[in-house]
């Protein structure tokens, strides 16, 4: 048994009074989690503490909350883990952000994150006709969304989500993850509804600023921010939808440059990301790119000569590499939900150099 | 005050699917839950669901291992409606959206199970219940318009008319403290079991055999409340469950000699024998004193023998388990586990179309006892027991509202709810803790109502509870508020613990004999002569004291036999 102390960040709506910090000391083994001290506090000491609980092993998502300012589950953080963590002793434990408070660690997720998972449709739009028995479909396609069907709505990439810190309209992590939990279903009969829908919303899955806070977030490796990028890369290379942020043309633009120069050519980058210098829809963007483009010649980042006479070549070994990527019969996704081989159980696996040898020769 | 054709408390399984059911006959239907939905336990079922789907098999076979794995204990016109109706119910399944693995033909993928003959358990990874409470949730916001959600509502009462019929309940409203009555022509009850009346349990805390106890109070019996399923595997410290998904797998129990000791007690099914004996040789290993680990008191569970990147995809939720709760990698090292407290097969005792003996009150899931499991429920029959009879209710509570006009209810429940809230509020604070109640009757249910019993244990056991009990009306709480005032609700779900437990010790105590979970010491042995028979227990009114009486146990083609694996 070691001792800890918790330092709770309590609120009671019916005082009048702010939220005001209350510190506990408890009595755990140091890998019990932090809802089992908040528990014994609650047990032994102050039976008003509030917090949602129910499963204590991170499958019924009731426990987010913040712990030393980290989003996450209370049921899922060691005791030691979070005081090594914390720069005072103390195990400081908050609401999670993002979402107005009830009362102590009691958040309203109905106002802000069922809200959002509700915009994104959020069950099958099955396909037709309904077969007998089973769709059949890829085996891997399910395992695929699996991981996202593995999120437990606790609610945690929410608390911390940048972008929505700035745009409170952002769809946000859960309820985009939702949402490729149908367009990688293929069951689903309307991907690219879906899809164009999500592009189309100002606050839809452009605005995500992909700093990563999700996937550090999240208890379940669900991922967030890497199936908001799936949907954009599906978007773009499946149905060529354009969202209003131009980044589809934008990529576009960047790979046939580099296809084209070898390097990347800054100044055909803009106007090619417009449909070219002489599209209607690049002349204002020029324009108003001017001020930054005469700056940057008067700190001689930009000369004209590199500006017009950039050697349009690319090396014979990029053109390989194009060719090589675009041979493949199918779009490669990173699936990091399932890693490992068969082959790992095996008495004498095979060394990975011959494999590759083999694979190539 | 809301009216509603159908009014559901409990929005795990059993509830979303009986509220999908009704809403599907048309009528007005509400959902009521003390937390969301999504939190409901239902979401903790691993392994995944049984159905005779596969061309080599038959759904009475499904029905012959079920009335075997019941110990004979089960009501077999009720288990030929479950597994006949199961491919259909997990084939509704997978067309609204469950990501059910799939086998290289693109069909749904099957895996062992305990005591089933053949391979019949569909699955997600080990995520099952809780892929399937999320899909189900979603079918709730689609059809937002036909059912209405009351989502952290916390019942106090059933009601009531002259004419004995349910009428509603009375339930506050966690989040503003507001007590309402919710009018209803029928009730469904689906709120799950009480684990929480057992330290330690795999069973999360909200489960605390609310619907159990209101029932009861309200008078209906408890049926087969003695057996109460020990899962064999368990985390030794916090009682977490490690699925059945990972014997099915084909990972092994070994003592502390090494040895595979299931070949004792189940030459053929080995670790895939039913949970009852199996959790009984764990037990019998353990207090021979051949456990593993810290005072002896676990088995290994090792699953190292099942390859690593299948256990990687089919078993991630243990994997995650193991890691950050035990501080085991479970695919490089057995894991430590021992037998602990999983489900109640016992509950309200219901028809197969989930009416219980009082008009308007219908019940499904593990809060009811249809009898489908009877002495002990087999793996991956607990969902499917929620999703059939979960339907069937919700069914039939719509056609019996169809037929019904709208209740008047008197207010006098409403007024008595409220004043009980705030005699709790107003208690002084000389009680004892209700943390401290709780545990003490947690620690005496899993030392004397456990895997093995006798009758000394359990007359203890009564005694503890009955005083419990007293102490429970005086135990002190905290919180003086009313938004979010978990406290209180405390209080009362205490309550509804120790009533629930009560049932389970006087039913224990009376069946003497051993079937299925009920194994007694004193009576080794099963007794059909004598004991062929449910246990029903009523709350007599005017005592308030629990009333033993019998009820027949229903055969239609399976001769009770030697049950052996």
């Amino acid at each position: 048994m070691s001792e800890f102390t918790l330092r709770l960040r309590r609120f009671d709506p019916e005082s009048g009074e702010p939220p005001y910090w209350d510190e506990h000391t408890i009595e755990l083994e140091p890998h019990r989690s932090v809802l089992e001290g908040i528990l014994q506090a609650r047990g032994r000491f102050d039976g008003s503490i509030g917090i949602r609980c129910s499963c204590r092993a991170a499958i019924c998502g009731s426990c987010g909350v913040r712990i030393n300012g980290q989003p996450g589950l209370a049921c899922h953080t060691h005791l030691d883990e979070a005081l090594a963590r914390s720069k005072d002793n103390l195990i400081t434990v908050e609401p999670m952000g993002n979402m107005p408070v009830i009362k102590d660690l009691i958040v309203d997720m109905d106002t802000v994150h069922w809200k959002k998972v509700q915009s994104v449709t959020p069950w099958l739009l099955g396909r037709e006709p309904v077969p007998e028995r089973e769709y059949l479909v890829d085996r891997e396609a399910m395992v695929d969304v699996t991981q996202s069907m593995a999120c437990i709505q606790c609610g945690a990439c929410v608390s911390d989500c940048l972008a929505m810190e700035v745009d409170p309209e952002f769809t946000g992590p859960a309820a985009l993850a939702k949402a490729y939990r149908f367009v990688g279903d293929p069951r689903d009969a309307e991907h690219e509804e879906r899809l164009r829908s999500l592009a189309e919303d100002p606050h839809g899955m452009y605005t995500c600023t992909h700093c990563f806070k999700c996937v550090d977030a999240c208890p379940k490796d669900v991922n967030p921010m890497g199936q908001i990028m799936r949907l954009r890369r599906i978007a773009g290379s499946d149905h060529h939808i354009e969202d209003r942020n131009n980044g589809y043309r934008h990529e576009h633009a960047f790979v046939e440059n580099i296809r084209r120069n070898g390097l990347l050519h800054e100044a055909d980058l803009l106007p090619d990301s417009y449909g070219g210098k002489f599209h209607p829809r690049a002349v204002p963007e020029l324009i108003a790119s001017m001020p930054v483009a005469i700056r940057g010649m008067l700190r001689g980042k930009i000369t004209l000569r590199k500006a017009l006479l950039h050697p349009h070549k690319a090396s014979k070994e990029l053109r390989a590499i194009f060719d090589k990527v675009e041979s493949k019969p199918k779009r490669y996704e990173l699936n990091l939900y399932v890693s490992g081989t068969d082959a790992d159980n095996d008495p004498a696996p095979v060394a990975p150099e011959l494999a590759n040898a083999e694979g190539s020769a | 005050m809301p009216e509603h054709d159908v009014l559901i408390i409990g929005a795990g399984l059993a509830g979303q699917r009986a509220a999908l059911a009704a809403a599907r006959e048309g009528v007005s239907v509400a959902i009521m839950s003390k937390v969301h939905p999504v939190r409901s336990h239902s979401v903790a079922a691993a392994g995944g669901i049984n159905a005779a789907m596969s061309v080599d098999d038959d759904w009475r076979s499904h029905a012959y291992d079920t009335v075997k794995g019941s110990d004979y204990l089960g009501d077999q016109d009720a288990i030929e409606i479950m597994c006949r109706e199961a491919p259909g119910e997990v084939m509704h399944l997978e067309h609204i959206g469950v990501t059910f693995h799939r086998n290289e033909r693109g069909e749904l993928d099957l895996r062992p199970f305990g005591g089933a003959s053949i391979a019949r358990t569909a699955y997600v990874a080990d995520i099952t219940g809780q892929a399937m409470l999320h899909v189900l949730y979603e079918q709730l916001m689609k059809h937002s318009s036909t059912v209405e959600r009351f989502e952290e509502w916390f019942t106090t009462s059933l009601l009531r008319n002259d004419d004995g019929h349910c009428t509603g309940v009375v339930a506050r409203d966690i989040r503003s403290g507001a007590m309402e009555m919710f009018t209803a022509k029928s009730v469904i009850i689906a709120t799950g079991g009480c684990g929480q009346a057992y330290l330690p349990t795999t069973n999360g805390l909200i489960v605390t055999g609310d619907g159990m106890a209101l029932a009861y109070r309200a008078g209906a019996p408890l049926m087969d409340m003695e057996m109460v399923q020990y899962h064999p595997t368990c985390l030794v410290d916090q009682g977490f469950l490690i699925t059945e998904g990972a014997r099915g797998e084909g990972a092994h129990l070994l003592n502390s000699e090494g040895e595979r000791f299931m070949a004792k007690a189940a030459p053929n099914k080995m670790e895939l024998a039913s949970r009852d004996v199996v959790s009984r040789a764990e037990q019998t290993e353990i207090d021979e004193g051949r456990g593993v680990g810290p005072g002896g008191k676990g088995i290994y569970l090792d699953i190292t023998v099942v390859p690593r990147k299948r256990t990687l995809e089919a078993l991630r939720e243990i994997v995650n388990i193991g890691r950050d709760f035990a501080g085991v990698d479970i695919t490089r090292e057995p894991i430590i586990i021992r037998p602990g407290q999983h489900y109640f097969m016992g509950g309200v005792k219901t028809d197969v179309d989930g009416r219980t003996p009082i008009p308007g009150l219908y019940a499904a899931g593990e809060v009811a006892c249809v009898s489908v499991h009877g002495g002990n429920r087999l793996g991956a029959n607990s969902l499917l027991d929620t999703l059939i009879f979960g339907r069937r209710a919700g069914e039939h509570a719509a056609a019996r509202a169809n037929d019904t006009a709208m209740p008047k209810a008197s207010d006098a429940s409403l007024r008595d709810d409220a004043a009980m809230i705030e005699a709790i509020i107003a208690r002084p604070r000389d009680g004892r803790r209700i943390s401290e109640i709780k545990e003490e009757l947690g620690e005496t249910m899993n030392r004397y109502c456990a895997v093995f019993r006798d009758e000394a244990g359990l007359s203890q056991a009564l005694e503890v509870v009955v005083r419990l009990k007293e102490e429970a009306t005086k135990a002190a709480i905290d919180d003086r508020g009313t938004v979010f005032n978990q406290d209180v609700l405390g209080a009362i779900e205490l309550g509804y613990m120790l009533d629930t437990a009560e049932a389970v010790v006087v039913a224990a105590l009376e069946r003497k004999e051993s079937r299925g979970a009920q194994f007694r010491t004193d009576y080794p042995e099963r007794n059909d002569a004598e004991w062929l028979k449910h246990i029903d227990i009523n709350l007599d009114a005017e005592t308030e004291r629990p009333t033993v009486s019998y009820s027949p146990v229903t055969i239609t083609q399976w001769q009770p036999e030697e049950r052996k694996y």
